[in-house]
């Protein structure tokens, strides 16, 4: 029988709890040809699905499956969909937009039932199944004509759009929370939670939101160029349950970015660094004992809530994480004077 | 011009939103957008948010534009410009469907301008809520279903209904933004008299009723009467405002060059003025009018200046002026010479040159003072860099480099945030032709050698003012070898010595590490560590020297004896403490005060330390009449107090100070705090630490704590705390400065801002005396006696030497929860941002004096370790300006006991 959720929030004030690793690194070393991508919905079709991922939730549902599992059984408290690209912008460039509903529901299906069987096998451990939402490769902030720069490629409306029709079938399949990850540009974000806004009162039903932002490089800004303050202030309207950083860099590089948001931010604060930086081959070589070594500072230092692995985390890397925050205290969550704060690239504050 | 000084919720800064791209506002920039002229449009922001505009105001409200369209492209445009779109934007229309089109383009959180009442509560909440989704703030109109509010209860009255339609249903309190509608006064229409005293009573009210929310306003309404008479429009301006922000405005739409100073205004005006305003009397509109006319050219007399220089040859006339720091007329002159030159690099090497060798031949010989040339500095790069674009265009059709000195590459250290000192070197190094890379304060030593390499420089300078810094200055030698550095580093900064760098910094590294702590030795140290020839003398020179100061050092018994902790505590302060009765403050817990008046704090500035900063040696006021300096320090002096002028005036810096007092007990070495109430909690313990050198007289062995009364007296006592700050606003100030490539003031608002930070220490530590603990009310000390402090009570800093652990300051300022009140911030080295700022504790014991600790015993540094819940090596590390030994010398030692 399935249990009732657990509560997360309760779960966040008692511990540091794990979120999966990565999914794409993940899927790469099965190395699956054209034909597993196809699979059997797809035999024949004349488009290149191959590096389509999210078409495995359908074509190859084993395969995610496992990989659900053996985050869970690494120790992952949280696992996300295989639904990053699951969008029809993102879709566009295999020319699978229609299948965009089918994608997401069966990601969500997969990673719920994955944490279901787990929680069935194991009464002691509460796992939540998180609706991975991508940034797209579309930028709402930047145009992609350096001769036209207030052209935009997308527009608001039609990104939000795209974001609910991928969350109403996420949500269908059974998700717990959002996460809406990997942000590069904060409006893109914003349309994100503007759909989960209207699909939540649409639907009468509501999931807690987490948010991700992703610092580019050492100049500690977006891609879009905020700055950590100035992007915590542009997605504190959404209330979530989480407000954090992942991909990009590695965790050592991540520090800095990641303390200052564990300062500001009122709500709980998730970090998912990559395994390092990519060597010259472009592969993630961090060990897992060297990322849960820098991990295990941040938890002692009180700096995170929840922590996970990004690009070319593996299940090693994510039992090590585990090892390495078993038994700290999570985070506390500050409390800030109210203040009018407002963000350009840079924050502004207006005291009271 | 601003008196606002409130305790607790009320009260606040004041953000001026720039204006000028409004299409209502500015028929410029409505010129360029129908013109489709976007490029200039968005040089009117920029230069908007480069003179200081801390938000801007879009709004594209015009018949015979598409506004929908041109929002959406102007604020796509200005997302493109990280120059403008670093600050927030106002999306400003009347019309919803042009608002909700620019929240769809902002990236941050902007502020809407504006919903209200007028269609009634459900399209408002309706809005409300939209505006909410799309992640912005917003201003309300006092406007509703019967139009906009002109009486001050019915401002209130609408407000308020707002503000609870809003806040039930989730809309943040601080993100709402009243605008109580300021309207057109001595129109000649009676019912319009009481307009400005309707603005200002409903924001009072506002303010006090309404916890959280901002007011705000446009100004220029007021004065829509006088259209065309600028100078009776700007003293309405500054009149009203005066008012209306000590009422609690606290963001407005305000043109800064449409101000006039409020003491600028002639009391004759300004008293007929404030009639108008306040309605004082009936005929105030007509009195007002009489005078009008006389004050239109008020403020706009150019001073007749001494222009005879100019009489001479272009090469005579840039001489002039790098010697007398004018820059009025460089361009001019430099575009002169470069018609007549064959190169525009001759220019440089030719006129430019020859004059700063001319400055640099007076400042050797002590004919010029530091000021002086930090201004001539400001002429040579303005000249310089009108000069680069042709000298780039030069060098791309020639492919030749330009020759340099050398290059240095500078910074603050890591956790450190003071640099004035290193600016100043900076600036006389440039002057001097060497190319400087400065990468500004709290520099990890990371960064700074591989911008070194990436740089290719051939030294590297650092600085620190706080203790913690010689620490990181150690490390950074130490990581020079590692990665087998060669390039020179040079030490300087207030806590640096010859001696710290002898003994501690330069072992650690191979190659030259040398301590320049004076701007006008820079030069000679940067030409001979780079001349070919003098180089090797020169290094082993410096070397012997440091040789010579090490050995010095060791044979100095450094390790002079000291007693134990036991011995020093029996020899404590003798206070009597048998029938003690402490002061009571007139306040326990914490007050803040945001935007204190600035004016009241000049005539408590330090002098003397200002000078110094400029390497003028003597004491204010003397030093203006002095034989050698005193030109230099009178011309200094003149140009800090124009600065100054401005900065009052302009509402430069926004002052924020919080104060707390509480219960207290000595226990031990230590002192308990509680909190205010019944059998109050503890709230922490403030760790104190005691001097241990050997008495061969009566004198004491100190701890702060000895003046608190100690638990087992059974008397209540009490502390007290504070954290004041100039304000945040002076890192950016400086910036614009230096960005218009005007490094002197630059340094001088700097330099500045520290001294009214220590005037506004001493200003509070006297309202404490006299007011807030009460225990000296008729002090009446006059300025000199209050810098020699002979007054009652001390107010030591955590980190000085009374107190030489800076990481206390974190006990501080959570007791004060001074981050929040006052906006300064610890970094990792516990130095406080922004650098003008200055914290302590209140001591109000009659015998309680400043004092040093000293060098401490190991025995002190376990006990204290213990009792403050660290470990001993992180104590030490903390510690190690004080300690009389050698932690090294204890590795292994106890682990084998």
């Amino acid at each position: 029988m399935i249990r009732p959720q657990p509560d997360i929030k309760a779960a966040l004030a008692e511990r540091i709890l794990v979120l999966d690793g990565a999914m794409g690194t993940e899927i790469q070393a099965l190395k699956l040809e054209s034909a597993d991508f196809h699979g059997k919905h797809f035999e024949g079709l004349g488009n290149d699905l191959t590096g389509n991922n999210d078409i495995l939730n359908l074509t190859a549902p084993d395969a995610i499956r496992d990989i659900h599992i053996s985050y869970l059984e690494a120790g992952a408290d949280i696992i996300a969909t295989n639904t990053f690209n699951a969008t029809t912008i993102s879709q566009a460039d295999y020319g699978m937009e229609d299948y965009v509903d089918v994608f997401n529901v069966e990601g969500a299906r997969l990673a719920r039932e994955a944490c279901d069987d787990m929680m069935a096998r194991n009464p002691d451990r509460q796992c939540w199944a998180a609706g991975a939402i991508g940034p797209t490769n579309r930028t709402t902030s930047i145009s992609p004509d350096v001769n036209d720069p207030g052209y935009r490629a997308i527009d608001f409306d039609t990104l939000k759009d795209a974001y609910k029709q991928a969350a109403r079938a996420l949500l269908s399949g059974g998700v717990d929370l959002f996460l809406i990850e990997t942000i590069f540009d904060t409006l893109n974000a914003k349309c994100g939670i503007f759909a989960l806004e209207e699909l939540f009162e649409e639907t009468g039903e509501r999931r807690p939101v987490m948010i991700s932002g992703t610092i580019t490089d050492m100049s500690g800004r977006t891609l879009t160029g905020q700055t950590p303050e100035a992007f915590w202030n542009s997605m504190r309207h959404a209330s979530p349950l989480t407000i954090g950083l992942n991909c990009s860099l590695g965790a050592r590089d991540m520090r800095p970015y990641l303390v200052e948001l564990s300062r500001l931010a009122d709500t709980f604060v998730c970090a998912y660094p990559n395994a390092g930086l990519p060597n010259e081959f472009g592969e993630y070589d961090e060990q897992a004992e060297t990322t849960a070594g820098f991990v295990r500072e941040w938890a002692e230092e009180g700096l995170v809530n929840i922590v996970g692995g990004c690009c070319g985390t593996t299940p090693a890397h994510i039992s090590a994480l585990h090892n390495a925050v078993t038994g700290l205290p999570p985070r506390d969550i500050p409390v800030r004077e109210p203040a009018m704060r407002l963000s350009g690239l840079e924050p502004f504050t207006v005291t009271i | 011009m601003s008196d606002m000084e409130i305790s607790g919720a009320a009260g606040s800064q004041f953000v001026n939103i720039g204006e000028r791209t409004n299409v209502t506002g500015s028929a410029r920039f409505r010129d360029l957008i129908k013109g489709d002229d976007f490029d200039t449009a968005l040089e009117v922001a920029r230069q908007q948010v480069e003179n200081g505009a801390q938000i801007i105001d879009v709004n594209m409200d015009e018949g015979m534009l598409d506004s929908e369209a041109a929002m959406v492209r102007f604020l796509n445009l200005i997302a493109a410009e990280p120059d403008i779109s670093r600050v927030p934007v106002m999306i400003d229309s009347s019309k919803w469907s042009v608002i909700e089109a620019g929240l769809k383009c902002v990236q941050g959180k902007a502020i809407v301008n504006s919903i209200s009442l007028k269609e009634g509560e459900e399209p408002f909440l309706e809005l409300a809520r939209k505006i909410r989704r799309y992640g912005a703030a917003t201003v309300v109109m006092a406007f509703d279903e019967d139009g906009q509010a002109d009486t001050a209860d019915r401002k209130f009255d609408i407000c308020k209904r707002s503000y609870d339609l809003l806040t039930a249903n989730g809309f943040p309190a601080e993100d709402i933004i009243f605008d109580p509608n300021i309207f057109a006064v001595a129109t000649g229409i009676e019912e319009h008299n009481d307009y400005a005293i309707a603005f200002i009573e409903a924001t009072k009210r506002i303010r006090a009723e309404l916890p959280h929310v901002h007011v705000s306003g446009g100004v220029s309404n007021l004065s829509f009467s006088f259209r065309g008479n600028n100078a009776v429009r700007e003293a309405m301006h500054s009149a009203f405002l005066l008012h209306a922000i000590r009422a609690g405005m606290d963001m407005g739409i305000v043109n800064a060059g449409q101000i006039m100073v409020y003491d600028d205004i002639p009391e004759d005006l300004l008293e007929r003025i404030e009639d108008v305003l306040f309605n004082r009397r009936d005929d105030a509109t007509d009195r007002l009018l009489e005078i009008a006319d006389d004050y239109r050219d008020v403020g706009t007399a150019a001073q007749e200046k001494n222009l005879e220089w100019r009489d001479g040859n272009v090469t005579e006339r840039l001489e002039y002026a790098l010697i007398h720091g004018i820059t009025d007329f460089i361009i001019e002159d430099t575009e002169n010479a470069r018609l007549e030159a064959e190169r525009p690099l001759h220019v440089i090497e030719g006129p430019l040159m020859d004059g700063m060798n001319v400055v640099g031949d007076l400042f050797g010989a002590g004919k010029m003072f530091l000021p002086q040339v930090v201004k001539s500095a400001r002429v040579m790069k303005q000249a310089v860099a009108h000069l680069t674009p042709f000298m780039e265009a030069e060098r791309e059709a020639s492919g030749q480099a330009s020759k340099v000195n050398g290059k240095i590459l500078m910074a603050t250290v890591k956790g450190d945030v003071h640099d004035i000192g290193k600016n100043i070197v900076g600036v006389v190094l440039q002057c001097n032709n060497y190319d400087v890379v400065d990468l500004g304060v709290m520099v990890p030593a990371e960064k700074i050698l591989r911008t070194a390499l990436e740089e290719k420089a051939d030294i590297i300078g650092v600085s620190g003012l706080i203790t913690p810094s010689l620490d990181e200055m150690v490390n950074l030698a130490r990581e020079m070898k590692r990665q087998d550095m060669t390039l020179p580093l040079l030490i300087g900064g207030a806590t640096t010595s010859r001696l710290h760098t002898a003994v501690k910094i330069a072992p650690g590294y191979d190659n030259p590490v040398i301590h320049v702590n004076d701007a006008s030795k820079a030069v000679g140290v940067m030409s001979n560590l780079l001349s070919e020839t003098a180089r090797d003398d020169f290094v082993a020179g410096i070397r012997d020297e440091y040789e010579a100061a090490r050995v010095k050092h060791a044979g100095s018994g450094r390790k002079s004896k000291r007693q134990t902790i036991a011995g020093a505590r029996a020899n404590k302060a003798p206070i009597d403490w048998s029938d003690f009765v402490a002061p009571v403050p007139s306040f326990l817990g914490t007050r803040s005060f945001q935007a204190y008046d600035l004016n009241e704090l000049r005539d408590f500035i330090d002098w003397t330390p200002f000078f110094r900063t400029w390497e003028l040696a003597g004491k204010y006021p003397d030093i203006l009449e002095d034989e050698v300096v005193g030109e230099a320090a009178r011309e200094l002096f003149e140009d800090a107090q124009k600065m100054l002028d401005r900065m009052f005036a302009e509402n430069w810096l926004v002052p924020r100070a919080v104060v707390g007092f509480w219960p207290a007990n000595a226990v031990g070495d230590d002192i308990a705090i509680y909190d205010g109430e019944e059998n109050g909690a503890k709230l922490a313990m403030v760790r104190t630490l005691r001097q241990q050198m050997m008495r061969n007289n009566t004198r004491p062995n100190f701890a702060l704590s000895d003046f608190v009364c100690p638990a087992e007296a059974g008397h209540t006592d009490y502390v007290g705390g504070f954290v004041v700050t100039a304000g945040p606003e002076i890192d950016a100030i400086s910036e614009r400065f230096e960005n218009k490539n005007d490094d002197y003031n630059a340094i001088l608002a700097k330099a500045l801002a520290d001294r009214l930070a220590e005037a506004f220490a001493e200003r509070m530590h006297q309202r404490v005396r006299e007011e807030f603990w009460g225990y000296a009310p008729d002090e009446g000390l006059t300025n000199a006696e209050l810098i020699s402090e002979d007054y009652r009570g001390i107010r030591p800093a955590p980190g000085y030497p009374a107190s030489p652990d800076h990481t206390e300051k974190r006990t501080l300022f959570d007791l004060l929860d001074a981050e929040a009140q006052t906006g300064v911030s610890l970094t990792e080295s516990f130095a406080m941002w922004p650098p003008s700022s200055v914290s302590g504790f209140y001591f109000a014991h009659p015998d309680a004096r400043y004092f040093g600790v000293g060098k401490i015993e190991r025995d002190q540094v376990e006990d204290y370790a213990r009792r403050k819940g660290v470990d001993l090596a992180y104590a030490e590390r903390w510690l190690s300006p004080n300690l009389n030994y050698d932690p090294a010398e204890y590795v292994g030692r106890d682990a084998a006991e």
